[in-house]
């Protein structure tokens, strides 16, 4: 009986967390899909419909300004914060003697909350009291920065937030990236005279393909998600002008009693993120047994 | 270190250039230090002015005359909807909804990362696949479901069913966390253990926790930010009373009645912001590895 035990208590011991996984996990997921195949407005029906909640979501105008804006904020969110993060990361690895401080500098966004930065950027680009009336008061009478509140210009805002946010993670990822190359091969390119920044976009670069990824994958994730930084900053609004999916499917789950939207818009959400995530976490998986 | 920073020569018309370009680059590096730390800059000196110097004055000037009104009001007295107890009470609700769920899902990351990486048997990867799996879900897809099965349990809109929730969703990065620890850790000292009779649980707890202090803090850190900061859950599963700082946080901002008090708003989001800044300021080493661990599997 013992000897029984002892050979079954590691799985014992993984048995709850696996359970639980399975239920609120996969099982949870399973319940939303279920859902999203049926009539439910209030509250849920369990009599599969087909694929109408689908239909009603894609010819919702709000659903297709919230998927808009994803692309939008989800391409430039990525790309600025990409390109500034190497950018900083190539400029701090000129032996810089600050280093230390420069990188506790950039990277502290990343300890606050969507929140928390989602109302200080609120209030900074404030129309009536922020960046613009600063830049009136120097004397630029016409100038106008009221993106915030200018349904075309809001999603914009919402971007240069969340770069301010995610850059300097970037950045740590590249730093560590840059470190990680071949000391021996950039010392062998420097003694042929080629210059730095050859070595830079010839040798250092391609080699960081792998980082590359890394940094796509977690900036796509945060995209996706992103939820508190819209509703910190704009609120959805103007109108439904920086709606994404995260925040339609709220609203429809928690304001508006669209059980059925809420599970459709939840599914979509998941079928993105998949996309992305499945072919990375698989080959990721495969290297791994290799 | 990539050793690439400029090789010395001699010709001074080189050594020019030389410094020309590191001129260059550390006022690139001031500039974006500046781009960084401006919000903070503006939050901290707003909070300290009062509303007749911010409606006055310039949003990057310092204080002419520094008040701590802002930070007593946003501490006890601001208003959240209809309540105007400040962010106090929500304060206290995030910690005693933190603690517990930091400590419970780093205990079970840990007992899963040990029998994954150290006790395999069929399946263990398997599991380890779905559990992983389960860390990249956007949230949105469980939260319907959860809110039925919190109010099933009984939890709902109480703490103990955030705790709940957060340890739920916890689990799959601590266990990643441990188990890519444990897994460098060669499988002859459980087989030598063994042979001596030690059980699996005097193996964890005499062998393995004593060496897993840097991946414990690794994991708190990352445990903690992670709920500290969640307003996702906190904003779907509390009811009035029992909401995370977060919420309360995003409930003074946009309350609607009255004057809009920019100062308050300031003072509110520094404090609901202190903890995480603190245990990064502290920690930082540590916060970073959990964040690239968090990131780059493997």
């Amino acid at each position: 009986m013992t000897e029984w035990l002892e050979r079954h208590i590691p799985k014992m011991v993984l048995a709850p967390s696996f359970i639980a996984i399975l239920v609120f996990v996969y099982g949870f997921i399973a319940w939303t899909a279920w859902v999203s195949l049926t009539r439910s407005r209030l509250l849920p029906k369990y009599e599969v419909e087909g694929l109408i909640q689908y239909e009603r979501l894609f010819a919702s105008p709000r659903f297709d300004t919230a998927m808009t804006n994803l692309f939008i904020f989800g391409t430039l969110f990525i790309v600025i914060s990409m390109v500034l993060g190497l950018l900083i990361a190539i400029l701090l690895d000129q032996k810089i003697r600050t280093e230390g401080v420069l990188r506790t500098i950039y990277l502290y966004p990343m300890a606050l909350s969507m929140i928390v930065t989602g109302t200080a950027w609120k209030w900074i680009m404030n129309p009536g009291l922020g960046i613009e009336k600063m830049v009136r008061d120097w004397g630029f009478e016409n100038f106008s920065f009221d993106w915030v509140i200018d349904p075309d210009m809001a999603i914009y805002a919402v971007v240069i937030a969340g770069v301010w946010q995610a850059s300097g993670f970037v950045m740590a990822l590249f730093l560590a990236g840059l470190r990680s190359v071949d000391g021996e091969i950039i010392k062998a390119a420097q003694v042929d005279g080629i210059p730095n920044w050859r070595i830079y976009s010839a040798i250092i670069i391609p080699s960081m393909a792998p980082i590359f990824l890394s940094a796509f994958i977690v900036l796509a994730h945060l995209a996706i998600k992103s939820f508190d930084l819209v509703i910190a900053l704009t609120g959805g609004g103007p109108g439904y002008a920086t709606d994404l999916p995260a925040t339609y499917m709220y609203a429809m789950a928690f304001s508006r009693g669209d059980i059925g939207q809420a599970a459709s818009s939840a599914m979509v959400m998941m079928a993105v993120v998949f996309a992305i995530i499945v072919p990375y976490l698989y080959s990721e998986l495969r290297t791994k047994h290799d | 270190m990539t050793d690439i920073a400029l090789t010395t020569t001699h010709n001074p018309s080189r050594n020019w250039g030389r410094i020309a370009l590191r001129w260059l680059l550390f006022t690139l590096l001031g500039l974006f230090a500046l781009f960084y730390l401006m919000p903070l800059f503006v939050m901290v000196t707003t909070s300290l002015k009062s509303l007749e110097e911010i409606r006055t004055g310039s949003l990057v000037a310092f204080p002419r005359e520094v008040t701590f009104e802002a930070w007593r009001t946003a501490w006890s007295g601001a208003c959240t909807g209809i309540q105007c107890e400040g962010l106090r009470p929500y304060f206290w609700n995030s910690v005693i909804l933190a603690i517990p769920a930091v400590l419970i899902s780093t205990m079970l990351g840990a007992l899963n990362g040990y029998v994954i990486a150290q006790w395999k048997f069929k399946g263990a990867n398997l599991i380890f696949s779905l559990m992983l799996f389960g860390c990249f879900i956007p949230f949105q897809v469980v939260l319907l479901p959860m809110a039925r099965m919190l109010g099933m349990m009984g939890i709902a809109g109480t703490i103990p069913g955030l705790i709940f929730v957060h340890v739920i969703y916890g689990i799959g990065f601590t266990t990643l966390f441990f188990r890519n620890y444990y897994v460098s850790i060669p499988q002859e000292l459980v087989k030598a253990a063994k042979v001596d009779g030690a059980g699996f649980f005097r193996i964890f707890w005499s062998i393995f926790l004593p060496l897993s202090l840097p991946i414990i803090v690794v994991t708190v850190i990352w445990q903690f930010t992670q709920i500290w900061n969640d307003f996702l859950f906190g904003v779907s599963f509390s009811q009035a009373g029992t909401q995370p700082v977060t919420v309360a946080l995003n409930n003074i901002v946009n309350s609607t009645t009255g004057v809009k008090e920019y100062n308050v708003d300031m003072a509110a989001a520094i404090i609901a912001a202190l903890p995480t800044l603190l245990v990064y300021v502290v920690a930082g080493k540590y916060f970073i590895r959990g964040l690239t661990a968090g990131s780059v599997k493997g």
